[in-house]
């Protein structure tokens, strides 16, 4: 069987808020404000995929991602830790907003591709945060999808997988081909890469489509929007934290819970 | 047409209120009618009482929707927004919205908007914001198609109000659907406070280093009276359970005080802690965002602070 793990970099998702800001003109952070890296259900689905080939249930992974051209950084991750392929979508700035258009440029390429007969995505991608592409290539291809997935094993021609639900994890069997979501759990943190995989990794071809090449034209693409991005804004937000000055951590606990309970916050039993 | 969904156990719950306060007030700016309908054992219940909270069509969605994942309950969602002729049908922001969102909008030509914390009507067009950035900014979007189908984050719309009145409650049946993703078993609810009614969450992060470290929040929350949450770091690690993770993939929660404990205070967890009255940040780095967040702040090391905090809270408990 082959797998497509969709992929996507991110501006470094934990920078502090005081540090983020937003250029009004692109309506996108600016160029270098942070860091872009593979963003963390992204690696999931790809320590996700991985494991399936570990296990046999899957025998070639293909790594495909839409994004600029300093993103095949995250490509050269996939490869190092044994995807057998990876195919670069070459998006020039400004990334693309709205996920109809995204699912779009992915699926094209996806038609291209070997067919597989799973794919694998992350939840959310961290920067405009839909947690839409994976559900809409599953749509779009008319599979089966189930979000949220951690743990995926074969049972008699389906896959068996555990995903999160709202009260708990649930247990669901899937027909192929089908298209799953990722989120993150303990079993799934990426592992690296070792030094041999990682030099093997830079001399292995990335393939590279244009949007053109996909036949996804400015025109085209604009044909699969849906949805417009009309502003975009940095809130303010300043609070006054009061730090408990204490010495020793009996001292701090008298003081905060004094404070808590003059706040109204908290009412000690007498 | 504004349909308003849920899918709670319980008959009509917070969430469901939300929704529905959500499409009331969306109905009257637009001069359309609201549909509510509810899925899922408790249907029935949910759909009158939402009748007499401002839903004109009130519909149970009656059958075991959730037996074929997502599948069931967008199917029928998707029926009863083309009978209606639905512009917009809202939904619950939550594991299984997410689901359900973003596939319901495509089956209808249209568009999901996720997460949303507000909408407004701006020359004839719904203008809707959203968070982005993990909650560092927000977006303003609006749709070239209609219907939208919105997932609404909780605690950001106020309830639908009772206002009297009713709507005969009309049942339909969720569809069988051709079980490509089958239900096999999931996890019983756990029994105890859940974190998004908690009055008191004790909450840990990458900071608290174990599972066993956890053991002693429990011991906090359940001082306190109060629940365990977690950061992602935390549930990654494999210390706390995935539905204890507060944040923006996690719970977004609204206690009266929230403690984060060994938690930096990143965007994305913040994103979940927005409605909570007073945070009380426990952090060795005294530069950590958290900070900037909390009402009071401890910069100690909790391994020193919270048994200290314990056997306090121990001695004053009658
Ligand atoms: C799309 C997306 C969605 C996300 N969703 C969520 C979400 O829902 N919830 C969420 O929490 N995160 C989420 N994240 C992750 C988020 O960006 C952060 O990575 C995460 O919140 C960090 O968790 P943490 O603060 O517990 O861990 P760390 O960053 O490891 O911070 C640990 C903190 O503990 C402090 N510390 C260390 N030792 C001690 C000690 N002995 N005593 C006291 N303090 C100590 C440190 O100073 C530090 O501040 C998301 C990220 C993305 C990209």
């Amino acid at each position: 069987m082959h797998a497509v793990v969709l992929l996507k970099q991110i501006l470094d998702w934990e920078l502090p808020p005081r540090k983020f800001r937003i250029d009004q003109e692109t309506k996108r952070p600016p160029d270098g404000l942070a860091p872009a890296l593979l963003g963390p259900f992204e690696q999931n689905a790809l320590e996700l995929a991985i494991q399936l080939k570990e296990t046999g249930v899957v025998e070639r992974v293909t790594a495909l991602l839409a994004g600029p051209p300093g993103a095949a950084d995250a490509l050269r991750k996939a490869l190092a830790v044994r995807c057998d392929d990876a195919v670069h979508i070459v998006v020039e700035a400004p990334d693309l907003h709205d996920p109809s258009q995204t699912a779009e440029l992915l699926l094209a390429a996806i038609r291209r591709l070997e067919p597989p007969e799973l794919v694998l995505a992350g939840r959310q991608a961290g920067d405009w945060d839909h947690g839409q592409v994976g559900h809409l290539v599953a749509e779009r291809l008319r599979w089966p999808v189930l979000g949220l997935v951690w743990q995926v094993e074969r049972i008699d021609g389906r896959l068996l997988a555990w995903r999160s639900g709202v009260y708990g994890s649930e247990q669901f069997a899937v027909r192929l081909p089908a298209v799953m979501t990722v989120t993150s759990h303990s079993s799934l943190r990426l592992r690296m890469g070792n030094v041999m995989d990682l030099m093997a990794a830079n001399r292995k071809p990335i393939t590279t489509w244009t949007p053109e090449e996909l036949g996804l034209g400015p025109e085209e693409l604009a044909a699969a929007g849906r949805l417009e991005l009309a502003d975009v804004w940095v809130p303010e937000v300043e609070r006054h934290c009061e730090l408990i000055e204490a010495e020793d951590p009996a001292e701090a606990v008298a003081a905060l819970l004094d404070r808590l309970e003059e706040l109204k916050l908290l009412k000690r039993p007498a | 047409m504004i349909i308003a969904a849920t899918w709670e156990s319980g008959g009509l719950g917070q969430a469901g209120r939300e929704v529905l306060g959500a499409a009331v007030r969306l109905g009257a700016a637009l001069g359309d009618d609201v549909a509510f309908a509810a899925l899922g054992m408790a249907a029935v219940d949910a759909a009158a009482e939402a009748g007499g909270c401002g839903a004109a069509r009130a519909f149970a969605l009656e059958g075991d929707y959730a037996a074929s994942g997502a599948e069931g309950a967008i199917a029928s969602l998707a029926e009863l927004a083309r009978e209606l002729e639905a512009r917009a049908v809202l939904l619950a922001a939550d594991e299984q919205g997410g689901e359900i969102g973003p596939r319901l909008a495509e089956r209808l030509s249209g568009t999901a908007v996720t997460h949303a914390t507000s909408v407004e009507v701006a020359d004839g067009r719904l203008l809707w914001t959203r968070p982005v950035f993990g909650g560092k900014a927000f977006a303003a979007v609006t749709a070239h198609v209609e219907p939208v189908v919105a997932t609404l984050r909780r605690g950001a719309f106020s309830s639908a109000e009772a206002m009297g009145g009713a709507a005969a409650v009309e049942t339909r049946q969720v569809p069988v659907t051709d079980g490509a993703v089958e239900l096999i078993g999931s996890e019983e609810p756990q029994s105890g406070v859940a974190l998004e009614d908690a009055a008191v969450i004790v909450a840990g992060g990458g900071g608290l280093g174990s599972g066993e470290a956890f053991a002693e929040l429990e011991e906090l929350a359940g001082l306190l009276g109060g629940a365990v949450g977690a950061s992602l770091v935390a549930v990654d690690s494999g210390w706390a359970a995935p539905e204890r993770q507060v944040g923006l993939t996690g719970k977004v929660v609204s206690p009266d005080l929230y403690f984060a404990i060994g938690i930096s205070g990143a965007s994305q967890h913040l994103a979940g802690i927005g409605g909570a009255k007073a945070v009380v940040a426990v952090n060795t780095d005294p530069d950590a965002p958290i900070f900037n967040t909390a009402k009071l702040g401890v910069v100690m090391d909790w391994k020193k602070f919270v048994p200290v905090l314990i056997e306090e809270l121990r001695r004053a408990a009658p």
